[in-house]
């Protein structure tokens, strides 16, 4: 099991090297009027003064010591934006409360409505509502979450003012108001989620029903409550715990842009749109690093929970 | 259509009676063929819902295909054609394009003028509309294009070599995976809008195609190759390679035609993610660049000026992209369930 798990650490570590490199290339490489000591110079800078720059903060050097230079000031907390100058790391600190409320309130809500949906879609399969399930989960796919987003302001904050127009308050300045705040974020970002994970769910439920271990399970004189809890379910939900993993990670680590944008959170998604727009490297390098911690932590934990779930895994 | 009864359990309603129809009197001779592709086609035709979401998308797409037509000789304006300070006549009454506090005018449902209202710079919504439509599937299309071809280019070569080349697509295509699809969306988009790659670059509606199509494909990869893995192993490619055929022989005349189900089933799926990423690279401001219309830069216009004004300029064109999208998702189900019998069983069970 130990084995197991360190064997997944270290394949999604080379993963996110591989990440960071491929982020330093995109950006250092390709863009040729992205030289960062003549921003850092500023407009008036004559030519030795940009190359003065470049000495100090080393760009003049091979890029393989660049990237290992920045790495270096990304890891030891010492990484400052070339654009705005300010620490890379307290900006992000200063997005992820936004971002980890609305990631921990949606994942919960996603996860457990689409174990709900999807179950009984697979129970009542064909039957009304099944297909009542089925249209919500097509329009739920089918729905941008900024568009989502836009009428959930619109009518329920603008016209209804049930729910306050975007923005975030703190847990710690008021809970009425975090809670507030957040709802009309958790129902758009879950609901993306939601379409498709009860699909996936209701047909892994459909297929299993097929299989050996339920036929025994009933054969042994099971409730049908029992046979779906225990076996079914069980077995089912393995997929969508994977596939859990991923998303929740990725929301984490900003994953959800749309969402962060058209309520105004100021999250770490928000902060990813608005370096790549100033082309800030070194923030943007350290939030895809901080996704790929993100999805390398969350991962293991999934893997133990699917192999607790699932012996076949647990003991191959 | 005549259903034999008395089916083994385990066939699909009609599956029998479908290939066993016609001419099967005499005894001891083999039913006529009836290739897997008819058999498809034949379910899926009785999938009245697919049907009708997929004559949806049609019309869709061809009313948007007539964009020209309904801008030169019905509403008598072009897409980029802003008229904030202008008048129109509508029942005999003179209304103002942007009143004057600048609110744009609602929809009219006036087929010549301004059918479904104004944006904030006096431009008509419905003339945008259809030429939006035009720019938004045609970044689904070209993205679905790119994405299935390099998908399954790679996916086959990776799943029949195996070994080293395998080891390296697979993860390069973890890194695209682990990436999340809009914050890789944004970064080749910004890369590509500013440095450029031949034609790809500055406001050309193919750089977010490109950039949608290249997100996608580990989504294709993946189950291709998964596929290959196992068809490689069959008897059907032993004999061809015991027949001396060249590997570029076995994958494109034994592997591929045996993918074609699993390839055509990814298309709608891909297609309505492409339309659906667009609109949020546009959203993002690294899509689509102004002042060319598509469903994405209309709803994010609507949503940066006109919220809580004009709250068409949002719902008009959001309505049209969920519209679209959810017809490609709900016809490209009826196509999995027509493809692949077993999940008829499924929902007949």
């Amino acid at each position: 099991m130990l084995r197991f798990v360190v064997r997944r650490m270290l394949v999604m570590v080379a993963l996110l090297i591989v990440i960071s490199m491929f982020t330093f290339a995109m950006f250092v490489l390709l863009l040729p009027n992205g030289n960062p000591a003549a921003l850092l110079a500023g407009r008036l800078a004559t030519p030795a003064e940009i190359h003065l720059i470049s000495v100090r903060y080393g760009f003049d050097k091979p890029i393989y010591i660049q990237y290992i230079d920045t790495m270096k000031n990304i890891f030891t907390g010492q990484a400052y934006s070339y654009q705005s100058s300010f620490n890379v790391l307290d900006e992000i600190r200063a997005g992820m409360p936004a971002t980890l409320s609305l990631a921990i309130g949606a994942g919960l809500i996603w996860l457990l409505v689409s174990i709900l949906f999807g179950t009984i879609a697979a129970v009542r399969a064909g039957k009304y509502a099944d297909r009542v399930l089925t249209v919500l989960s097509m329009i739920g796919v089918s729905m941008p979450p900024f568009f989502f987003g836009a009428i959930l302001i619109y009518y329920v904050a603008y016209k209804a003012n049930i729910i306050p127009i975007g923005g975030y308050v703190p847990f710690s300045q008021s809970v009425g108001g975090w809670f507030g705040h957040l709802v009309a974020p958790w129902i758009t970002l879950s609901i993306l989620f939601i379409g498709f994970y009860s699909r996936v769910l209701r047909s892994s439920i459909l297929d299993s029903i097929n299989e050996d271990y339920v036929r025994t399970a009933r054969a042994k004189g099971l409730s049908e409550r029992q046979v779906l809890i225990r076996h079914s379910l069980r077995n089912s939900l393995i997929p969508i715990i994977s596939l859990w993993g991923l998303d929740f990670a990725q929301v984490i680590g900003g994953g959800a842009i749309l969402t962060e944008t058209v309520y105004n959170l100021h999250g770490v998604g928000e902060l990813a749109r608005d370096s790549i727009g100033r082309l800030d490297t070194i923030t943007l390098m350290e939030i895809v690093i901080l996704t790929g911690i993100a999805v390398v932590v969350i991962g293991a934990i999934v893997d133990v929970l699917v192999a607790y779930l699932d012996p076949r895994i647990r003991l191959a | 259509m005549s259903v034999i009864s008395g089916q083994s359990p385990g066939q699909g309603p009609g599956e029998l009676g479908e290939g066993f129809d016609a001419g099967f009197e005499s005894e001891g001779q083999l039913p006529p063929g009836v290739g897997p592709w008819k058999l498809a086609w034949r379910r899926l035709r009785r999938n009245r819902v697919a049907m009708f979401f997929g004559f949806v998308f049609l019309l869709i797409v061809v009313v948007c295909l007539l964009a020209p037509v309904y801008s030169t000789d019905i509403a008598h304006i072009g897409p980029n054609y802003g008229n904030p300070t202008g008048t129109f006549t509508l029942n005999g009454k003179t209304q103002f394009v942007l009143s004057q506090i600048g609110i744009p005018i609602g929809p009219t449902w006036d087929i010549h003028h301004y059918f479904l209202g104004a944006d904030d710079q006096g431009r008509d919504v419905a003339v945008r509309l259809l030429y939006g439509g035009r720019t938004s599937l045609m970044i689904g299309a070209v993205a679905t294009l790119i994405t299935m071809i390099i998908g399954t280019l790679l996916g086959v070569f990776a799943g029949y070599f195996r070994g080293w080349w395998d080891a390296i697509l697979r993860s390069a295509n973890d890194v695209v995976w682990t990436y999340p699809a809009v914050l890789l969306g944004i970064t080749i988009g910004t890369v590509l809008n500013i440095h450029g790659i031949g034609p790809l670059h500055g406001t050309n509606a193919l750089v977010p195609a490109v950039v949608i199509g290249f997100v996608y494909v580990p989504y294709v990869f993946r189950p291709v190759r998964g596929q290959v893995l196992t068809l490689r192993e069959r008897d059907f490619v032993d004999a061809a390679r015991q027949q001396g055929l060249s590997h570029w022989r076995i994958m494109t005349s034994e592997i591929l035609p045996n993918l074609s189900s699993t390839i055509v089933v990814f298309v709608p799926l891909i297609m309505a993610n492409s339309i659906l990423l667009e609109a949020g690279l546009t959203y993002l401001g690294a899509g689509v660049q102004p002042p060319n219309a598509s469903w994405g830069t209309m709803i994010s216009d609507g949503i940066n000026n006109d919220i809580p004004t004009a709250f068409h300029n949002v719902l008009i064109p959001g309505l049209m992209l969920v519209i679209a999208v959810m017809s490609i998702n709900i016809f490209g189900d009826g196509l999995r369930d027509a493809l692949d019998p077993r999940s008829k069983i499924r929902v007949a069970r």
